[in-house]
């Protein structure tokens, strides 16, 4: 069995090393393939920390990675159509800064987390994931509506936006970009798996009770972790809205949601890296399969019922022949 | 201050047409060990409920050291000092043994909002842990994930975690509930040294080891107290005897 200490190394290896063969066999298209997989990632790496470690089950994910989007497509287009951005008597300057938008696109889905979240975490369980979902639907029919912005034809976004230092334009630069962001969230989540903040999260998924009766509310904790999930899904949405250099209604949909959720069911439910892997094979089986034949998402199918059904942790948990991420 | 760090007064709660409290009113004084006897299904379970927070009163008052703690959250009660351990484990099970107690660390200092250091590296909470552990004797398994352990283990691990809030009073539902004789034997010893440090009101079935134990025995039925007294006078009341003893102590 393979230790999953190295399973936590090798995988953000193997997807730069990919993208640098890519490079350096002049493949463009693969190292957008690896740059759609750091990003998936990312926003699933967000949704672990409120799903694996906080057993929040959300289906509306979507929402915030929309809401990044979002953020992206409307600074950008305000900067491409030199217009200002009028909010009653607030009047916001477009921009073509990746940082500006990534501050901006982390904020906003901060604030919907906090938003979404005081009032989700009122139920549990099912309801929790039908009221989560409840929103993620009401965001993607807003944006349907709102004209302003495309409604439901989205905005496209003509130039990537800007990094001091960078260009952006270069396929493999645009990944570093990426692939950095997405490591720093994988060290943050395992700085705070190990803090006294992630000791006290995971025992409030595991026992609400007990995590009660020595003092500290369970309910804010989990709040706090789907304030953190949402901000950092919202970042990856902003990153994909500059991949495809489009936004539109679909970010939000909850189509995204489930996707979410599946790569992280795939990869192993709290695992550090699981997302990455669920990335990773997704994307890949909707390049191979989707190639061959509209219906790919029947062999995702497949395989993610392989995994519920034969390998409970995923595919790290059948490499490390451990079921969850403490045993 | 008053004398009793823990009291109810005229305690009420029903479930429907189930009157699972009737007008409880008990106390717990410093230094004692005052044991809830009662059958199955008597409302012990749901009194503990209520003076620990979770389940709130339908009429009556909790105070804790003379202040009245009723409308407060578990949290909260927890924070003023109460420590307690359930009837049915409530852990995390994934967890390892000294997880849990350092869960109780974090509790107790207030510290559960640190996001960067790692939690099992803070020397003071380490020490505090294990020295708990150490009391119930786990500290051996410390290590091990907790759905590894025993029966008994789980319940010396809720007292382990209950012990780190250093409360000012514990209040304990069948602490001794299938551990056997040789675990309750030295659960009852253990107990016995603990009322030193804080009071200990005692939700218990196993007879010797109440009779052991408490200072003061209530006997619960139907929800209501029908008897306080010395182990003396509980054992010689025809009451308590008829309502619950049956067979002659
Ligand atoms: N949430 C609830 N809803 C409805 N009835 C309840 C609820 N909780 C407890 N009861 C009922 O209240 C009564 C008292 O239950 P409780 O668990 O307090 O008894 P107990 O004295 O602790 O019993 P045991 O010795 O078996 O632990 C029982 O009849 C039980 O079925
Ligand atoms: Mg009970």
């Amino acid at each position: 069995m393979i230790p999953e200490r190295f399973i936590t190394f090798a995988v953000p290896a193997g997807l730069f090393i990919i993208a640098i063969l890519a490079f350096w066999t002049d493949e463009p298209f693969t190292i957008t393939l690896t740059t759609r997989v750091a990003i998936l990632g990312l926003a699933a790496v967000g949704l672990n920390i409120a799903l694996g470690i906080g057993g929040l089950v959300s289906l509306g994910h979507a929402a915030f990675f929309g809401l990044g989007g979002y953020a992206m497509g409307i600074l950008a287009y305000h900067a491409q159509t030199y217009s200002p951005l009028t909010l009653g008597p607030l009047v916001i300057e477009g921009t073509k800064s990746m940082p500006v938008i990534w501050i901006v696109a982390v904020v906003t889905s901060a604030l919907a987390a906090l938003a979404i979240g005081v009032l989700s975490l009122r139920t549990s369980g099912v309801y929790f994931i039908m009221i989560t979902l409840a929103f993620g639907q009401m965001l993607y029919y807003f944006s349907v509506s709102w004209s302003a912005y495309g409604g439901e034809d989205g905005l496209s976004i003509y130039l990537r936006n800007e990094f001091p230092g960078i260009n952006t334009l270069v396929p493999i630069q645009f990944f570093g970009l990426c692939f950095v962001l997405l490591c720093l969230a994988l060290v943050l989540q395992a700085r705070l798996r190990g803090s006294s903040f992630g000791l006290a999260l995971n025992a409030a998924r595991q026992a609400p009770a007990r995590v009660e009766t020595v003092g500290l509310n369970p309910v804010r904790l989990k709040l706090l972790a789907f304030v953190i999930s949402g901000a950092i899904t919202g970042l990856a949405g902003a990153l994909y809205a500059d991949l495809n250099r489009f936004v539109s209604p679909s970010m939000f949909s909850w189509h995204l949601s489930g996707e979410l959720i599946v790569l992280i069911i795939i990869g192993g439910v709290g695992r550090l890296v699981g997302p990455v892997i669920g990335a990773a094979l997704f994307v890949a089986l909707e390049h191979w399969l989707g190639g061959l034949t509209e219906y790919w998402h029947i062999g995702l199918g497949a395989i993610l019922l392989g995994i519920v059904l034969f390998s409970r942790g995923g595919v790290i948990g059948f490499l490390t022949g451990k079921a969850g991420p403490n045993v | 201050m008053s004398e009793h760090l823990l009291e109810t007064r005229g305690l009420c709660k029903s479930f429907g047409a189930l009157k699972a409290t009737d007008n409880v009113s008990i106390s717990l004084k410093p230094g004692e060990i005052h044991a809830i006897i009662g059958p199955n299904g008597a409302g012990k379970s749901t009194l503990i409920a209520q003076i620990c927070g979770g389940l709130a009163p339908d009429a009556g008052q909790i105070l804790m050291q003379g202040r009245d703690v009723t409308s407060l959250t578990t949290q909260a009660r927890a924070q003023a000092g109460l420590g307690r351990t359930f009837q049915v484990s409530a852990l995390a099970m994934e967890d390892t043994v000294l997880e849990n107690v350092l869960l109780g660390t974090l509790g107790a200092s207030g510290h559960a909002w640190r996001f960067w250091k790692n939690a099992s590296n803070v020397r003071d909470r380490l020490d505090q842990a294990m020295a708990a552990l150490e009391r119930v004797g786990l500290e051996k398994v410390c290590d091990q994930q907790t759905a590894t352990l025993s029966h008994g283990q789980r319940r010396q691990l809720e007292v382990a975690v209950a012990l780190t809030l250093e409360p000012s009073a514990f209040v304990m539902d069948e602490p001794m509930a299938g551990l056997g004789a040789e675990g309750t034997k030295k659960m009852t010893e253990f107990l016995d040294g603990l009322r030193d440090q804080a009071p200990i009101l005692l939700v218990e079935h196993d007879m010797d080891a109440v009779f052991a134990l408490a200072d003061r025995i209530s006997v619960l039925v139907y929800g209501q107290i029908i008897a306080t007294g010395s182990v003396a006078d509980i054992r010689a009341s025809a009451t308590v005897r008829d309502a619950y003893l049956g067979d002659p102590a």
